[in-house]
């Protein structure tokens, strides 16, 4: 369908998107977390931009980070240091794990672009100190926007961007859910195309564009087909392949519990509260990062009840190399799961080198045998 | 009484030293029939208020740098494998996780604790770790929070850590269902900062040429501004040694015999390979004259107020050597290496470490631009040895040598 091909173009080639933007007088703002507030740079009159590697050779960032950093990190640093990212204006890094925090010192060290804010968030979640701390932040980089943009944001243009996104929110949510009820409706690297581009192209167009795939997925019939139900969780799952080689093996993906997934864009942001409170709200009560905390169990309770509401008959992990916080929280989400009778696949892949044809041997040995 | 020329260059104060660890971990190990309460607690953390309380302090990093010294490393870190834990994880934290399991390791794993002190200051890893402990042991974790100060120390961090301290005391009250002694943490705080401000002076010592010992003992003598910082032992204990090095520089002694070189170390040790680098380098006349880890330990002590402490060491805490931006860590190790007239730097590239080691190529770059001395960088792990490659390391070091001798020519 043509509004999907919008979203496979834009994220073909972001730097076309970037300039598409540039047209219309904006300035674009990338990070590399969900953490990191998009609305407020709505707010600010920026363009928000989720930032992933090129998968380019690292050739410049092997002089700034060693080989046992994430793809990811060395990924994004690389585009920067090799210029494909000059399309940025600035840099938001919201306080995510330990490599990022040193990403975040080398990147603004190397300070290529006009804007640049920290954004230390708290790590932990679960208390009310925590939640003054991080409406105190949320603050701080509204306070460097205005600086930026040199006026203020108000709040209404804060609840008009909240407004946005909450849209945008509810309708990636409804297509995820559609595809629950009627798996195979969409192809895993429709979703994959919808998600990403969600997160790099104009908003005002996404926001158009949604209802409508939404409309059409909701009229059509369930595929007659007996794929079995997947959940991937992980950190990001950048590649369009895993998600087709997935159906390949007879698998149809149903849910996730991926940064670029359901944990970027479930739950709403309650509108009719103090704007920065109700941001703040929704970043404590979200799907929680592993790199953050709220509890010792919440990941793993959340991760079955995903698995269960969504009827999965199993689990894949796609598991970034050197990704510390998904490495720490993997036996115990294993032993959830194992403990539930949910049947579950742990696979370690790297942005830079993937090897397809085993992964779709695992992913059919997997599938066949649940 | 021996006074053959190795024999004189022992510090006679390890022993006691030795003496101290191991009072120290039989009181822990038989805390529950003492009716003593044990927390676990990340280096970095602040320790004052749990020997303000009477608990036992129990720290996983300390035993996990005993079991790299004691080669048990690799077996502990692939059994936390076999549990799923991947082999690209934290050394100390792998190691920890399986001990605790198997009752491992040199002591036969740590006294089970009563409750979880997580500070991560230090590093995200902590964070995990010490959910992963909070789990196996059905025990309260308490976290200490310390937002990374890249460029400073916001007021709005230094709320939330200040909040967080009084949080810490709360909790502590619920634990033991004791009040808080706040006159007794007045002279602990006393004591802390002393302990501080001794293991600085001790530290000092090795601007002097030649060196009276080096970062190897450092290594060594940190254990207990670690464990028992805090406790009058401690500052008994670096106030001998201060005596000591201080008599040492007197006499004439150095650690390394003909000490011609005098090198800064970067990052955790390798505990597993000390004795060889160490021997390593001293035959090459050089000695390890100061490192960026046990100073750590005494770092931020600028911040804090010893008659108003509990007021003061959220920014003490909060602004520690790891917890900083990376070129305010550079700045740090160009004071160092001035203060100790460095000829060379050695920097550990630690897989174990991400906080620590990335951001290390950018503080190389900085320290060759402002300085003009060699900086060597050897890829290890702190306990895991199958990361280390003796030939390989040995190599770059005669090579990185070989440049420091032609130098100095």
């Amino acid at each position: 369908m043509k509004e999907i091909n919008i979203f496979y173009d834009a994220i073909k080639d972001v730097s076309k998107v970037a300039s598409k933007i540039k047209t219309k007088q904006k300035k674009i703002i990338g990070y590399l977390c969900s953490y990191a507030s998009e609305e407020m740079i709505y707010a600010a009159g920026f363009h928000p931009m989720r930032l992933f590697s090129s998968k380019s050779d690292i050739v410049l960032a092997e002089q700034h980070l060693q080989a046992y950093c994430c793809s990811l990190v060395r990924g994004v640093l690389e585009d920067s240091l090799s210029g494909r990212l000059d399309f940025l204006d600035g840099t938001v890094f919201p306080h995510t794990c330990d490599s990022m925090q040193r990403l975040s010192d080398i990147w603004r060290m190397n300070g290529k672009y006009e804007f640049f804010a920290d954004v230390v968030l708290p790590a932990k979640l679960n208390t009310q100190s925590a939640r003054t701390y991080m409406k105190d932040v949320l603050i701080k980089f509204k306070k460097d926007l205005e600086t930026a943009i040199g006026k203020e944001i108000t709040d209404a243009d804060l609840l008009e961007a909240i407004k946005k996104f909450n849209l945008i929110r509810k309708n990636l949510s409804k297509i995820y859910a559609i595809q629950s009820q009627k798996p195979g409706i969409i192809k895993g690297a429709d979703l994959y195309a919808i998600v990403k581009g969600s997160m790099v192209m104009d908003r005002d167009e996404v926001i158009d564009l949604l209802p409508v795939i939404v409309t059409h997925l909701e009229k059509l019939d369930v595929p007659e087909k007996k794929a079995k139900r997947i959940v991937v969780a992980g950190s990001i799952c950048d590649s369009p392949d895993i998600y087709t080689a997935i159906e390949a093996a007879g698998g149809v993906i149903v849910g996730d519990d991926l940064c670029t997934g359901q944990r970027w864009f479930e739950g709403q942001i309650p509108e009719d509260e103090n704007p920065i409170d109700a941001i703040s709200t929704r970043f404590l009560d979200r799907i929680i990062c592993p790199a953050k905390h709220s509890s010792p169990f919440a990941r793993g309770e959340n991760l079955v009840s995903l698995a269960k509401k969504n009827k999965a008959d199993g689990v894949i992990f796609m598991m970034l190399k050197f990704c510390d916080p998904h490495a720490f929280d993997y036996p115990y989400l294993k032993e959830f799961l194992d403990r539930e009778g949910i049947k579950n696949l742990a696979i370690e892949m790297d942005d830079q080198q993937q090897n397809s044809g085993q992964l779709a041997t695992r992913f059919e040995t997997f599938i066949h045998m649940i | 009484m021996s006074d053959k020329p190795a024999d004189k260059r022992k510090i006679k104060s390890a022993k006691k030293m030795r003496d101290i660890m191991t009072t120290y971990y039989l009181d822990a190990m038989t805390a529950e029939q003492n009716n003593k309460q044990v927390a676990w607690i990340t280096s970095g953390g602040p320790v004052e208020p749990l020997v303000a309380m009477d608990i036992i302090p129990i720290y996983p990093e300390n035993h996990g740098a005993m079991i790299g010294a004691s080669k048990m490393g690799e077996d502990l870190c692939i059994k936390a494998e076999d549990m799923g834990y991947s082999s690209d994880l934290c050394s100390y934290a792998r190691a920890d996780i399986s001990c605790s399991v198997v009752k491992g390791g040199p002591l036969g794993g740590l006294p089970k604790p009563d409750m979880l002190i997580c500070c991560n200051n230090i590093c995200g890893t902590v964070l995990k770790w010490y959910e992963v402990q909070a789990r196996f042991y059905k025990v309260p974790l308490f976290i200490l929070d310390t937002p990374v100060c890249h460029t400073q120390y916001s007021s709005e961090i230094a709320k939330y850590v200040q909040t967080q301290l009084d949080e810490y005391i709360v909790f502590l009250e619920t634990i033991t269902k004791r009040k808080f002694n706040y006159e007794k943490m007045a002279q602990v705080g006393k004591l802390a900062y002393e302990a501080q401000l001794l293991w600085q002076k001790v530290l000092n010592t090795t601007a002097h040429k030649p060196s009276p010992m080096s970062a190897f003992d450092a290594f060594f003598f940190l254990a207990l501004i670690v464990t028992l910082r805090g406790t009058q032992i401690a500052v008994d204990f670096y106030k001998e040694l201060l005596e000591e090095m201080e008599q040492r520089i007197k006499d004439g002694i150095s650690m390394v015999p003909n000490e011609k070189y005098r090198l800064l170390w970067d990052n955790l040790p390798v505990w597993y390979r000390l004795k060889w680098l160490s021997k390593k380098f001293s035959d090459h006349n050089a000695c390890l004259v100061a490192d960026t880890y046990t100073s750590a330990w005494c770092g931020a002590i600028k911040y804090t107020d010893e008659n108003n402490f509990l007021g003061s060491i959220a920014q003490a805490y909060t602004m520690i050597y790891l917890n900083i931006g990376v070129d305010q860590m550079a700045d740090q190790v160009l004071d160092m290496i001035k203060f100790y007239d460095a000829d060379g730097f050695v920097m550990h590239s630690n897989r174990s470490c991400k906080p620590y080691s990335f951001g290390q190529m950018d503080i190389m770059k900085i320290v060759r631009e402002k300085t003009n001395i060699p900086v060597l960088m050897i890829e290890a792990d702190m306990v895991d040895p199958r990361s280390f490659s003796q030939s390989q390391v040995e190599t770059r070091i005669d090579a990185f040598m070989e440049i420091i001798k032609q130098r100095s020519n």
